[in-house]
């Protein structure tokens, strides 16, 4: 892509200069420079949404001081930022993993809510009889969430690889359908009542949270952190040794490098899609899992304020790397923790689609560098 | 449970998925995915309906809310076709802009009244008919007739006229589009516009026409997406397209109506027994999107046909492509 400015001629010059614009395609990328855009898009679409704040008659340097302040202010709210970032994280994570492949799963928010089925599920059929100790519910939770979520990941990986069905409408209509079902059991089969809620779990069956230690360690005291926390730092390292350190990881960067090179290289990229897709399921299944044994402790309608979706900016904040989704996913808890109390409400949903904007938009700077020459016409 | 009455209900509020579908084809045809319909269509609703309540004016609102669909959508066309950013996420962007941008900008809108609608009409002579009168000729919102008028005149478009095998050109093959002397550029842009003006269309005529009032998210509820299916189960057709909207929403108004009655058929109504039941009912619109994507494809694989061929591409002058 060649853009020419039309040449700018001295009226009196002794000779004319021509001067040029090129945007030209980068062979190679400076390390530094991915991070420095991502940062400076990041600025960009605060500032951009510091304007449309003033224009809507807010003042954004009060917005963003308060946003900030009842998110990181002290160690409370930081705890509880922490605890919003936590199915983040999983699923930012689940989202990275099937970006890398260039599988489009917008439907992180029905695995998560098929994952809080699953494990709620264990408690409430019940599959164990009450009373089971924690140290084989909580296992037995985590390993039904990540199954409901892999296998309802599974369903649009198999359309995809075996009928070449698009996915993005699959998943999206998929999250419709999770939660529907999960409306049916909370009002219906598992309803406390009569409300549109279940029965809260035992407390023996709950993460264990900070403040349960507060009896040793004082400071804890309040501190809301659950053990999903480190499910998800594991999950991290977990999924960065697949990616970068592993055959398959080989295998899903290739494909999504050039599909076509990967079946040349004899990949199957079938098999590969449906796998990545249950594992991206299994990663928000167990986000889900997470959030109703760490933070809700009953099964109901809204357990997420759209984390399944939120994920995708995190993923791509993260340049889909498995560390920048622990970041990213901590900055949006941030915001999805603060905007509970900015008013109008859609204003977090706003700034995030201008980050998103931002983001993409500031990646041609890492295809193309600007060349201003100057030649003698 | 009247036939006709859901017929009607269908061809009424199948007009909204109409619009929405048939400006994603331009898009798409031209080669420019678009994801966020759902957001176009939010902001068209939200300012044809606010305009509307403050103008007491609905046709005001009609083109305001047009005009919005189409303003956003070039946020998008900057930022795949100049920035060559990946599609996909440009529309996913757009989707979550539209979303808060709108629930910012109804903020007050929900507890608006009751608003002049736009008019509705019977055409005297065509109502008459049998079968089809009632359906599609009686009481309908004018805009429902503007869908009639869109559907030949957008197929008349596309495939026998100039300006549209210019249009199909760059969505297949840029750059012999490009070599013929088609500027590939200025025709994405032209399109993706065309398709953000429609999704405007398609929001304003739910909020001025077909269930009007401000709910927020829940007022275009998923719409934008179920367009994007109806554009692939059309397989990027306007005709089909057209025969996807009004059936999918028709299915949609049975499944309402079928909750009602003590009695179907003859036996004990279930959903009306049990009525958290009805929980599976609201599941099966979207069930039936992913059985006809999967049928569809089977019908692209056997008929060796389907998407633009450039649909998602990036056209980049000078550099190998399609």
């Amino acid at each position: 892509m060649t853009t020419s400015a039309p040449a700018r001629q001295p009226e009196h010059g002794r000779f004319r200069m021509a001067r040029t614009i090129h945007l030209e395609r980068r062979l190679e990328v400076p390390r530094w420079l991915p991070v420095a855009t991502t940062i400076g898009a990041v600025v960009v679409a605060l500032l951009m949404s510091g304007v449309i704040l003033w224009f809507a008659g807010g003042d954004p340097v009060a917005i963003f001081i308060h946003i900030l302040r009842s998110s990181f202010g002290s160690l409370g709210v930081l705890s509880d930022t922490l605890v919003t970032a936590t199915p983040l994280i999983l699923t930012g994570l689940a989202c990275a993993l099937a970006f890398r492949m260039r599988l489009w799963n917008i439907g992180a928010e029905g695995q998560f809510l098929m994952g809080a089925w699953g494990a709620s599920a264990v408690l409430l059929i019940p599959i164990v009889p009450a009373g089971t100790p924690s140290i084989i519910t909580i296992p037995l939770m985590m390993a039904a969430g990540m199954l409901a979520g892999a296998l309802y990941g599974a369903i649009p990986g198999i359309l995809k690889a075996y009928r070449n069905v698009n996915e993005i409408i699959v998943t999206l209509m998929l999250n419709y359908i999770a939660a529907a079902w999960i409306a049916y059991w909370v009002f219906g089969p598992w309803s406390e009542a009569g409300f549109q809620l279940t029965a809260q779990f035992p407390k023996s069956d709950w993460l264990p949270r900070l403040s349960d230690f507060a009896s040793s360690v004082p400071a804890f005291a309040g501190l809301t952190v659950h053990l999903g926390l480190i499910f998800g730092l594991v999950a991290a390292l977990l999924v960065r040794f697949l990616l970068f350190r592993s055959r398959r990881g080989y295998e899903i960067r290739l494909i999504g490098d050039s599909p076509r090179a990967a079946r040349y290289a004899g990949i199957n990229v079938a098999r590969n899609t449906v796998i990545v897709f249950a594992m991206s399921g299994a990663l928000a299944g167990l986000a889900g899992m997470s959030e109703v044994g760490g933070v809700v402790h009953r099964l109901q309608q809204v357990i997420s304020p759209g984390y399944g979706f939120t994920a995708i900016i995190v993923a791509y904040i993260a340049k889909l790397h498995p560390y920048g989704v622990i970041i990213a996913a901590i900055a949006f808890g941030a915001l999805i923790l603060a905007g509970r109390e900015i008013q109008p409400s859609g204003i977090p949903a706003m700034i995030q689609g201008i980050i998103l904007f931002c983001l993409i938009a500031s990646e041609v700077v890492l295809r193309y560098r600007v060349r201003i020459e100057r030649r003698a016409a | 449970m009247d036939p006709t009455t859901i017929l009607a209900a269908g061809v009424a509020s199948g007009t909204v998925l109409l619009f929405a579908a048939v400006g994603e084809i331009f898009a798409e045809r031209a080669g420019v995915i678009n994801l966020g319909v759902e957001g176009m269509m939010l902001i068209g609703a939200v300012v044809a309906f606010g305009t509307a309540v403050a103008t007491g004016n609905p046709w005001l609102g009609l083109a305001l809310g047009t005009l919005a669909g189409g303003l956003l959508s070039v946020l998008h066309a900057i930022i795949t076709i100049s920035f060559q950013a990946e599609q996909v996420v440009s529309g996913l962007a757009l989707t979550f802009l539209g979303t808060g941008l709108a629930r910012v900008l109804g903020e007050d809108l929900s507890k608006a009244g009751a608003i002049a609608l736009l008019p509705t009409l019977t055409v005297p002579g065509l109502a008459a008919l049998p079968v089809v009168g009632p359906i599609f000729f009686t009481d309908q919102s004018v805009l429902v007739y503007v869908g009639y008028a869109v559907v030949p005149i957008a197929w008349y478009w596309i495939n026998r006229t100039r300006p549209g095998l210019h249009l199909r050109a760059v969505g297949e093959s840029p750059t012999a589009a490009d070599t013929l002397g088609v500027d590939v550029y200025r025709l994405r842009y032209t399109y993706v516009i065309v398709g953000g003006l429609f999704a405007g269309l398609a929001g304003a005529t739910i909020t001025l026409a077909i269930s009007p009032g401000w709910f927020g998210d829940l007022t275009v509820n998923g719409q934008g997406w179920i367009a994007i299916a109806i554009v692939i189960f059309a397989q990027w057709g306007v005709g089909r397209a057209a025969l996807g909207a009004y059936a999918y929403a028709a299915i949609g108004r049975m499944l309402i109506d079928i909750q009602g009655p003590q009695e179907l058929f003859g036996f004990p109504n279930p959903f009306y027994v049990n009525h958290t039941l009805t929980f599976f009912l609201g599941m099966v619109p979207y069930i039936l999107i992913i059985l006809v994507l999967v049928a569809v494809s089977g019908e692209a694989i056997r008929k060796r046909i389907g998407a633009p061929a450039a649909l998602g591409i990036h056209y980049v002058r000078g550099e190998r492509g399609h």
